[in-house]
Parts: C-alpha cells; structure tokens; sequence
C-alpha cells in the first residue's frame, strides 16, 4: 500500500516507521524544516518538505496514486483540509483524519473524512468503561460507530461461568467470534461453554452493548 | 440582518463596525481580548471570546439564527472550516470565507463556500494599475488566473 502521511509529529513519525517496518510504501509530509532535516537521516526519500494542504506539493507526493493520506498534524483545521483536498483531487479512496477536539468527529464525518481518530476519546472511553465495569473494553467501532467489537471478560461470578454459548441470552444482533482461553484462540461453537478467565471477543450494534453487559457481568457490576 | 463575525483583525473590525453602523446586529467571534481594541469605543454589536470552531461558541454567537457568516480570522484552513461549519451544520444562507492561497480559495468556491482571497484580488489589482489600464471588477479579480495555475 501507498500511505501519505502529513505531519511529522509523534504520532506521523511512528505511524511511519510503523508502516515501513510492514513492507508498505510511505510518504511523511512535513512543514518544519529543521524537523524534516533531521528526520531524512531515518527515513532517506519518505520524508518530503512542505505543506499537506496545498495541491502542488500533494500532486508532487503523488496523491494521484495513493491508497490512504493520513492527516495527523496539531491543528484540526488543517486536518481536515488536508483530507478533504486529497479526497476532491486526487481521489484518494481512504482519508484519515486526527482530531484534537472529540466534538469534530461528527462535522469532520459530515464534511466526508473517511475515518477520524481521537486519543482524546479513546483514552476517554477506555476510563469510562474502566470505572462503569472494569470488564468490557471497545477494540474497535466499525461503520462510524455503529457496531462495535467488544472484549469482556469473564470472571469467576459471571453468570454465564459454565453455559453453552447457545443458551446465552444474546442480543439479536450480537455475535460471539472469538473466545481467548489461556492465549489460545478459539472459534466458538453452539456447544462450547464458558469458564473463568475467558476472554469474549464480540461483535455488537452500539445500542446494544450495555445489553450485552448485563448478559456476561456479575450483577453488582452492571 | 443578523451578521456574525469570525476574527477581529483588520478586516473583521472593519466590516463589524460598519455593518453595526448600518444598523445590523453584528456579533463578533475573536479569541484574543488584545485584538478587541481594534473595535474602538463605539461598537454597537456583541463581541464573544472563545473558539471559532466550537459549535458551542458558535451557537453562543447566534449562529443559529444568522442570516450571514463570515470567517476571517488569519488561517485559510480555519476559515474554510469555520465556513463548513456554518454552511453545513447551521444552515447559514451566505457564508463567506477569506482564504489567501488562490488555489485553495478557488477549490472551496467551486464547492458552494465563497471565498474571497486578497493576494488575487490585489496582485490582479495592482498589474492593471501597473498598465494604466481600467480597473476590472472585484469578480474578474478573484478568480485563479492561467500563470498561476499548478
């Protein structure tokens, strides 16, 4: 894959070498000349100079050809303008943008960003869930938000310590794909029952994964 | 008409007190209290501090009922948003945006936001001057010419 990453940062400059380390093609864009500088002793040629958000220096980076552009510079602005320029000329199939504020998830969604990634509101709902439960952790959110795979884990007190995972009073659109026991993979059939120290990994609508909460957690917790 | 106001440099005062004098209710959106000076004593309309690109701040500013939004704060790419914000999320009838980078003003206009970029305006301006020859009009100067294209 082709990446073009703006914005040399901490989080451009890992997300590089990152992708480098997995074989991909990179590009990381940077304003700052003293950064780039000191950044082309590391990267050589996936280091270009400038500015992200202008037509030149993206059709210069070879827009035209890349699978995804990444915005990951400070200023959510100028995020967002640098995807949406990748997306109108250079019809770049994948825009991901970083947001400082969590609040521009849904306008940048509007505005037609593919993608957007807040630490903020990660680091956010990893405490929410800390304190609420302790035991059900969002891996990922698909489908801007819609579905969610979730990671619970299952204690001794769960009430469904011992049961088939078809007697499991699921929400309709929840389904169990994995279950982690002792670092071992399952794939979870009909008959498969649960023990202690499970770890459930499953798919769930967002409106339903209190639901499923309350299916695998001790009642005190829920 | 209800008028609210992005920046308070040199334009956004400008255009805020004359509109104000005009008897508009002009709200003005600027973060930094020292700019406010440019203001002057007289300023009929409402000044708020906080974030441009806040909705919170927005709607404080009377966004919601705004019949026109205007973004002019220092950086393109914070007008462009600002005016997003506004069209797309407010549904403000005529939103109007200052973007110095021709190109970049160009790619906006052609998508519903209008932009007006100075650096067109007055370098356009300036060569008809140059010239002696008549002075064109704000619409002919606004728009990306052939030698600066790419």
């Amino acid at each position: 894959m082709y990446v073009i990453i703006v914005g040399a940062g901490n989080v451009g400059y890992y997300l590089a070498k990152t992708l480098l380390n997995a074989g991909h093609e990179v590009l990381l864009i940077e304003r700052d000349k003293r950064r780039c500088d000191l950044l082309r002793d590391e990267f050589g040629e996936s280091v270009m100079r400038g500015r992200g958000d202008e037509i030149r220096i993206m059709r210069e980076a070879g827009a035209d050809r890349a699978d995804i552009v990444v915005a990951c510079t400070g200023d959510d602005e100028d995020n967002l303008i640098i995807s949406q320029i990748a997306k109108w000329y250079f019809n770049v199939p994948r825009t991901v943008a970083r947001i400082n504020d969590p609040r521009n998830e849904s306008i940048f969604q509007q505005l037609g960003i593919d993608a957007t990634v807040s630490s903020t509101n990660i680091i956010y709902h990893l405490i929410e869930q800390e304190i609420e439960t302790g035991e059900v952790i969002p891996l990922a959110a698909l489908k801007r938000g819609n579905i969610e795979i979730v990671d619970v884990e299952i204690t001794t007190r769960s009430p469904v310590v011992g049961r088939r995972v078809r007697d499991l009073p699921l929400p309709s659109d929840a389904r169990i794909i994995c279950i982690i026991r002792q670092d071992n993979a399952l794939i979870p059939q009909e008959d498969t029952v649960l023990e202690p120290n499970d770890s459930v990994i499953a798919l769930v609508s967002a409106q339903n994964e209190r639901h499923l909460r309350t299916v695998f957690l001790e009642e005190q917790a829920v | 008409m209800r008028i609210v106001i992005l920046g308070c440099g040199r334009t956004g005062a400008a255009l805020a007190r004359i509109m104000a004098a005009e008897g508009h209710r002009v709200t003005l959106i600027e973060w930094n209290n020292d700019s406010l000076e440019r203001l002057g004593g007289k300023f009929t309309g409402a000044v708020i501090t906080g974030n441009g690109l806040d909705e919170d701040v927005l709607k404080k500013a009377g966004i919601e009922q705004a019949d026109l939004f205007v973004a002019l704060t220092e950086g393109d790419n914070r007008n462009l948003m600002a005016a997003q914000i506004a069209k797309e999320r407010f549904h403000v009838p005529k939103v109007i945006a200052k973007v110095n980078d021709p190109i970049r003003a160009e790619a906006y206009r052609e998508r519903g936001i209008y932009t007006i970029c100075y650096s067109l305006i007055g370098s356009a301006m300036i060569r008809d001057l140059a010239y002696d020859r008549p002075l064109g009009t704000v619409e002919e100067y606004n728009v990306v010419p052939p030698e600066l294209k790419d």
